[in-house]
Parts: C-alpha cells; sequence; structure tokens
C-alpha cells in the first residue's frame, strides 16, 4: 500500500471511530431522556471531550495530506467530504450534549405527563444518522439520497411536537419550563438531522463529484 | 580466494606497465622525431633559405623560396577544390541523406581517404597532366584537392551532426525553410568546427610527396603562373634528401623542420579556435 | 482591404459550443439563462491518425482548441502528446516515415493544405529545452521577423522589444541585447525561447514541457507568463506535471496510448474526471 493510501486509511478509522463515538451519544441522550436515566446523561457529557480530540486530529491530518500530497480527483473529494463530515459530527456530539443537558435538568423538575412523539422523533434522527455515515462507509449514493428525502419527515415530526407541547402549556401553565425544556431537547434532535443531511451531501459529493447543496431535491 | 587475489594484482601490475610502456614509446617517437628535426633542421635553417632560389649544383648557399611559394600555390588551389565540394557533400550526408545513403556516401568517402595518394598522383596524371601535356600548379592544387574531400565531408558532417536537433526544429518551427535553417542555423552553429577541420585537412596533405610527383614535378627555379611545373616543400625535400650533396641534405632537413613547424602551427591554432566553438563533437577539443 | 475583417468572419464561423458539460455555478440561477455559453475555437483536430512507419502513433483524435485559453495535455510518456502537439504545426514533417491523417483546422482552414512556413509562423512552438541559437540575445529574437521578412532593420528592433517585454524578460536583458544567448540562466534561456516565437506574432503557441528543465523559480515565471499570454494567442501546452496543467490550464485532454480518453474543463478533470484510467493517472494509481 502506497504512504499516501496509509494516510487516507488512517484520515478515515478515525473518522469511523468518531462516527462510532457520535452515534453512541445520540442514542445515550435519547434514551437519557426517554429513560430519565442520569447516568447515561452523565456519560453523554463525559463522552464529549474525546470527541472533540478527535476533531482536531481528523482536521489536522486533512490539512496535511491536502498540503503535502496535493490529492486530486477521488482522493480529493474523499477528503474534503471528510473535513465536512468531521465537522458535522463534532456539531452533532455538541448538540447531544444539550439533549443530555436538557434530560439531566428535567430530572429536577415535577414530572408531567405530557402526550408528544419525541421518541419517535428521536428514533427517526437516529436512523437518519446511522444512514448517512453507514452511506459514508459504503460509499453508496443511494443511501445518501434517502438521508436527503428523509428530512423532512423529521421536520413534520419536529412541527407536531412543538404543536403538542405549546398546546399542552396553553393549559398548564405550570408545565411550562417542562415543556420549553422538551422543545430544546426536540430542536436539537432536528439539528442533527440536519447535520445528518449535510453528512449525505458530503457523501454525494464524494461518490459522484456533483453537489446537491441548497437544491430542493437531489438528483 | 587469496591466490585468485595474487593472480589478479599482477595482471593489473602487468597490464599497467604493459599500457604505460606502449604510451611512453608513441610520445617518445614524437619526441624523438621533434628532436631531431630540430637538431638537424633548425641549425640549417637560415635567411637564405626562406628568400634564394637553389643554386645549382656543386655551390654552396641558396635557398627554397620558390618551393614554399609552390607549396602555398598549391595548397590554395587544393582548398579551393577540396573544400566547397567536400563542405558541400558534408551538409548533404549530414542534412539530406538518408539512412542507406549516408552508409553508402560515408562508406565511398573513406574508401577515397584510403586510396593511396600515389594512385592518385596516377589518376591526375592521366585525365590532367597528359591531356595538358606538361605537369602543372593546377595538377598538383587538382591531386590534393581530391585528397583532401574526403576529410572535409567527415568533418564537416562531424561538426554538423554536433548541432543539437532542437535548433533546427527551432528555426523550422519559425517558419524557416529547411535549406535557410541550414544557412542561418545549422552552419553558422557549426562553422568554427568547420573552419578547423579544414585547416587540419589542409595540414595533413601539406606534407604529401607521392602525387605531386606526377602532378606538380619540381622545378629549380620561379613558376610563373599555374600551368607550368613548381617546386614544392615535399618534392624538394625528396630530391634533396636522396642527392649525394651535405649541403643539399642540410637544405632538406631544414624543409622538413619548416614543414613540420607548419603543420604543427596549423594544429595548435585549429585547436585553440575549436576551443571555442558552440559546438563540437565528443573529444575533438 | 482590411484582413482583420475577413479574420473575423470566421472566426464567428467558428463559434461552437465548448466541449464537455459545465458546472450550473458558471450560469447563476439556472432558469432563464439559455444563452448557450459559446467560445471561439481556434484549432480543431478531427479524426486524426498519426503514424511513424508502420507504428499507429494516434488513434482518431477528436479535440478543439478555444481561442485564448490554455489547453494542457497530459498523460504518460510515450502516450502520443508530444506527437499530437507537434502535428498541429506540421514539425512531424521534418521526421522521416511519419505520416498524419485526418484533418487540423486553424481558423476555417486546413493547415495540411496550407503552405508550412506560413502555418508555423502562425502555430509557434517553444520546445523541453532551452534552445537558444548560438547568436545574440538580440539576434535570437530577429530571427523569426527576418527570415520572414517582417520589414526594416527599425521594425525588427522594435519587434524584439516588444517581444521580450510581452516574455517578461525585457528588464533583465535589456543592457546586453548584444551579448551570447548562452550567458543566460535556464529560465531566461526558455523565457529567452518564448520571446522568439512570440516575434512572428503567433496565434497559438504550442508549448512541449516548457519547464521540464527548470528549478521552480523559473516554472513559477514560465507559468506567470502564460497567464499574460493568453489574451494575446490560443495557448497549447504539453506536460508532465499534472500540478502545472492543474495550474495554468482551462481544458485539460488526457492521452493514454495513443488515444484521448479525456478532454474537459481542468477543474473537471482534477476534481471529477469522467473516466476511470483518468483518475487513475491523476491521483497516481496508475498501472
Amino acid at each position: 500500500m502506497r504512504h499516501f493510501d496509509e494516510l487516507l486509511e488512517e484520515l478515515r478509522a478515525k473518522l469511523l471511530e468518531m462516527s462510532g463515538l457520535v452515534q453512541s451519544a445520540i442514542h445515550k441522550s435519547a434514551l437519557s431522556l426517554r429513560e430519565r436515566d442520569l447516568s447515561l446523561a452523565e456519560s453523554v457529557l463525559k463522552g464529549e471531550c474525546r470527541i472533540n480530540q478527535l476533531e482536531l486530529d481528523i482536521d489536522a491530518l486533512a490539512t496535511s495530506l491536502l498540503a503535502l500530497e496535493q490529492p486530486v480527483a477521488a482522493d480529493l473529494r474523499f477528503i474534503t467530504a471528510a473535513a465536512k463530515i468531521n465537522n458535522n459530527l463534532e456539531r452533532i456530539g455538541d448538540l447531544a450534549q444539550n439533549i443530555a443537558e436538557r434530560a439531566q435538568a428535567l430530572l429536577n423538575e415535577p414530572r408531567f405527563d405530557v402526550r408528544v412523539d419525541i421518541s419517535q422523533l428521536a428514533d427517526l434522527v437516529e436512523s437518519m444518522v446511522q444512514m448517512a455515515l453507514d452511506s459514508f462507509v459504503k460509499k453508496d449514493p443511494q443511501q445518501a439520497r434517502r438521508v436527503l428525502f428523509s428530512d423532512d419527515g423529521v421536520d413534520a415530526l419536529r412541527d407536531s411536537v412543538f404543536a403538542q407541547l405549546i398546546d399542552y402549556m396553553k393549559k398548564n401553565s405550570q408545565a411550562v419550563e417542562y415543556c420549553v425544556d422538551l422543545m430544546f431537547a426536540a430542536r436539537s434532535l432536528e439539528r442533527i438531522a440536519d447535520h445528518a443531511t449535510n453528512i449525505a451531501e458530503s457523501v454525494l459529493f464524494m461518490t459522484e463529484g456533483v453537489d446537491v447543496r441548497h437544491h430542493a431535491h437531489a438528483h | 580466494m587469496t591466490r585468485s587475489g595474487a593472480w589478479k594484482s599482477v595482471m593489473n601490475v602487468l597490464m599497467f606497465s604493459l599500457t604505460g610502456l606502449c604510451t611512453l614509446f608513441t610520445i617518445g617517437t614524437l619526441l624523438f622525431i621533434l628532436g631531431y628535426l630540430v637538431s638537424h633542421g633548425a641549425s640549417a635553417l637560415n635567411w637564405a633559405f626562406f628568400t634564394k632560389l637553389p643554386v645549382p649544383v656543386g655551390e654552396i648557399g641558396g635557398g627554397m623560396a620558390n618551393a614554399i611559394v609552390g607549396s602555398a600555390k598549391v595548397l590554395l588551389l587544393a582548398t579551393l577544390i577540396g573544400v566547397p565540394i567536400g563542405f558541400l557533400g558534408g551538409v548533404y550526408l549530414n542534412e539530406y541523406a538518408g539512412a542507406a545513403a549516408a552508409f553508402v556516401i560515408r562508406y565511398a568517402t573513406d574508401l577515397l581517404n584510403g586510396v593511396p595518394s600515389i594512385v592518385i598522383g596516377i589518376v591526375v596524371y592521366t585525365l590532367v597532366v597528359h591531356p595538358m601535356g606538361h605537369f602543372s600548379t593546377v595538377s598538383g592544387g587538382v591531386a590534393l584537392g581530391i585528397m583532401m574531400i574526403p576529410i572535409a565531408v567527415r568533418s564537416t558532417e562531424e561538426f554538423l551532426h554536433a548541432v543539437p536537433n532542437s535548433l533546427r526544429e527551432a528555426a523550422t518551427a519559425l517558419g524557416a525553410s529547411k535549406w535557410k535553417t541550414i544557412v542561418t542555423v545549422v552552419v553558422p552553429a557549426a562553422i568554427t568546427g568547420i573552419i578547423t577541420g579544414t585547416m587540419l585537412d589542409l595540414a595533413r596533405v601539406a606534407g604529401e610527396t607521392a602525387p605531386l610527383l606526377f602532378t606538380a614535378l619540381n622545378n629549380q627555379f620561379w613558376s610563373a603562373g599555374w600551368s607550368h611545373p613548381t617546386a614544392t616543400l615535399p618534392v624538394m625535400i625528396f630530391a634533396y634528401a636522396i642527392a649525394p650533396y651535405d649541403d643539399w641534405h642540410r637544405q632538406a632537413w631544414a624543409a622538413g623542420f619548416v614543414l613540420l613547424m607548419f603543420v604543427l602551427a596549423i594544429n595548435i591554432t585549429a585547436r585553440f579556435i575549436l576551443s571555442r566553438a558552440s559546438y563540437a563533437p565528443r573529444g575533438m577539443v | 482591404m482590411d484582413p482583420s475583417s475577413g479574420d473575423l468572419a470566421k472566426a464567428v464561423d467558428a463559434r461552437t459550443p465548448l466541449p464537455g458539460n459545465h458546472s450550473p455555478a458558471d450560469t447563476p440561477g439556472g432558469i432563464g439563462s439559455d444563452q448557450m455559453k459559446v467560445q471561439t475555437m481556434k484549432l480543431k483536430a478531427s479524426n486524426v491518425n498519426f503514424f511513424y512507419g508502420g507504428f499507429h502513433a494516434l488513434h482518431e483524435i477528436n479535440l478543439q482548441f478555444s481561442a485564448n485559453k490554455i489547453t494542457a495535455l497530459i498523460g504518460p510518456s510515450g502516450c502520443g502528446k508530444s506527437t499530437f502537439l507537434r502535428s498541429l504545426n506540421r514539425l512531424h514533417e521534418t521526421i522521416r516515415g511519419a505520416r498524419l491523417e485526418g484533418t487540423i483546422v486553424l481558423d476555417n482552414e486546413n493547415i495540411l493544405a496550407m503552405n508550412a512556413s506560413a502555418l508555423r509562423r502562425r502555430v509557434g512552438m517553444v520546445f523541453q529545452r532551452p534552445n537558444p541559437f548560438p547568436k545574440s540575445i538580440f539576434d535570437n529574437i530577429a530571427y523569426g521577423p527576418e527570415i520572414n521578412g517582417m520589414g526594416n532593420h527599425q521594425h525588427v528592433a522594435e519587434l524584439v522589444e516588444q517581444s521580450l517585454i510581452r516574455a517578461a524578460l525585457w528588464e533583465e536583458v535589456k543592457d546586453k541585447l548584444h551579448q551570447s544567448a548562452y550567458g543566460l540562466s535556464g529560465g531566461q534561456q526558455q523565457r529567452l525561447c518564448i520571446a522568439r516565437a512570440l516575434a512572428v506574432n503567433p496565434e497559438v503557441l504550442l508549448l512541449d514541457e516548457p519547464c521540464s528543465a527548470l528549478d521552480p523559480i523559473g516554472t513559477a515565471k514560465i507559468e506567470e507568463l502564460l497567464f499574460t499570454l493568453k489574451d494575446q494567442c490560443t495557448i497549447v501546452i504539453v506536460t508532465h506535471n499534472m500540478q502545472q496543467a492543474a495550474r495554468v490550464a482551462d481544458y485539460t485532454g488526457f492521452f493514454l496510448m495513443g488515444k484521448l480518453i479525456e478532454f474537459d474543463d481542468t477543474k473537471k478533470i482534477y476534481t471529477t474526471p469522467g473516466k476511470k484510467e483518468t483518475e487513475d493517472y491523476i491521483t497516481g494509481r496508475f498501472g
């Protein structure tokens, strides 16, 4: 294997490690929200620093590859995509942390029996992230496109969660604090889905060389 | 291992000594000839040698003024005949001839170069002297001119060949036709070398004697114009050396010395000029 | 009669769409921009086949060169890119046994039917190694104008100065115009060769690996020069240095084993090449 290919492989491996950490952070934060589990929330907060470190490592590696190897074509697309995916993963990590913080806050508040679809939202977002990262690993543009199509479903679900919470708050003014926390968590989940979409777009650029950002739909 | 090592070192020393000795012998021969000529010739040289005509048998003194002028005339004529033909032939050979034609031309030129000079003398005698009815400066010039052709061809070819093809391409790419490229770029780039080659060619034929015996013959007096027999230095050396007179032997040595100095001077000048040429084949400088 | 009006008519006739597909980013908005991007084609090669004796060196090359653009030809050694370049000013005719089939058109005129000298005056060339004549700097530049009978001595002197300025060499040599060109550095010699080619005002400039014998500074100067020359002529450059092609060229053609594998915008070739062979070559995974 050429030296350059080894470095590309290293970049890929680091990105996969980061993907794993981020996915588990999403999963744990969503679960801590659902199960009201403090230890899960805390473990998300603790895991954050490793994700941050990986982000720095991956950026440094990508920059040095660009500077020293002057990659072109598929190599260039892979490295630029990796750098973007890296940023998106780090943001997802931050958002998972936000959710975990909300979960912690909710534990200190009186509980209300609000009927919201937030678990459904969390499941959908988790599966989108999973699919986006899968499409990166398998270099599968079809799967990346499916991620792009899922985003509308997430937006709709978030809107319905918001509507449900607002409805509930109108009826129970004591539950405002509780509901606002849930709203923030829902918003974070939706933002995670946006980053998953960005990752899928990078995968499309990487595999097919097409830029689908800021367009109404994928080709 | 040790035995073969010892054998190797013995062979090394042996070959080194043998080749070295042969080289020494070569240089020694040259130095001996030079020394001999200088000791015999230089001492015999005086002002009269350059200014006086030969004196009749029995008288002491006189010189070879007529032979010096005769040689100069014959060589001038030879150059005027041999160099243009050889030069243009060399241009054709290097610039126009295809591989097969070039092989034939080179082969023929080398054969011509190998023709014994006395044979060329006979041919010129038959073709020029006989129809004219008498020996002449012209026929001597023709004979030496023919002898100059092969070397002129090959040295022109070699120096043209040393001009990088990229120069021809550059001129061609600027819109120059083939002959214009040759005239304005290739030949100017090689001209120093070609001139040098011509000088060395001249130095080589300057000492030729055999063809002159059949053509220019000899003359004890001044030879007017171009159509009469003339004295030349090599033939004078021959005639004086075989004569039974000490004073003639002395003069023959002097003539030999002058001829050698002439050839040496041309050689040194030529090599000096060549060292300043833009393009020259490897090993020529 | 004004000759330029005739040229203009030819140039308009030669207008054809650009090769390759263009990124939508070039046409803002996309909708409503129905005007197709047109480009004047300076040189068009159609169905070019090339033979060295029995060896088929180029196969069915179809390639067009846009006016006032830099087109790079890349590919491994022996792929035919230099052979193709040399056929553009018929320099191959100096090689015995070389044969060209097909048509190459310069402004709607078949170059194979043109007078070779006239063609080469319009299509200049710079070679792999600097090859100044063993003459003075002035005489090197004046050579082209003089053999082509371009005006009197005064005019030739002006051309020499202009050409040296265009080749960004004037400041370095103006005080030693009558010294030998061999006293210049390699990079300066190559710029001298470019100036020599420019002196006959060529419409197309062919460069055959012009920087392969130069150091990075000499190379950078030549590349910078190419950008300034683009306005004045159409440039075709053969290079082994892929980064160089990426830096200077608007369009890039990739040759492999005598065939034109891919031709497109340089940006496209270096980010999303259409052919696997191109991808393998430019990413260094060749063979």
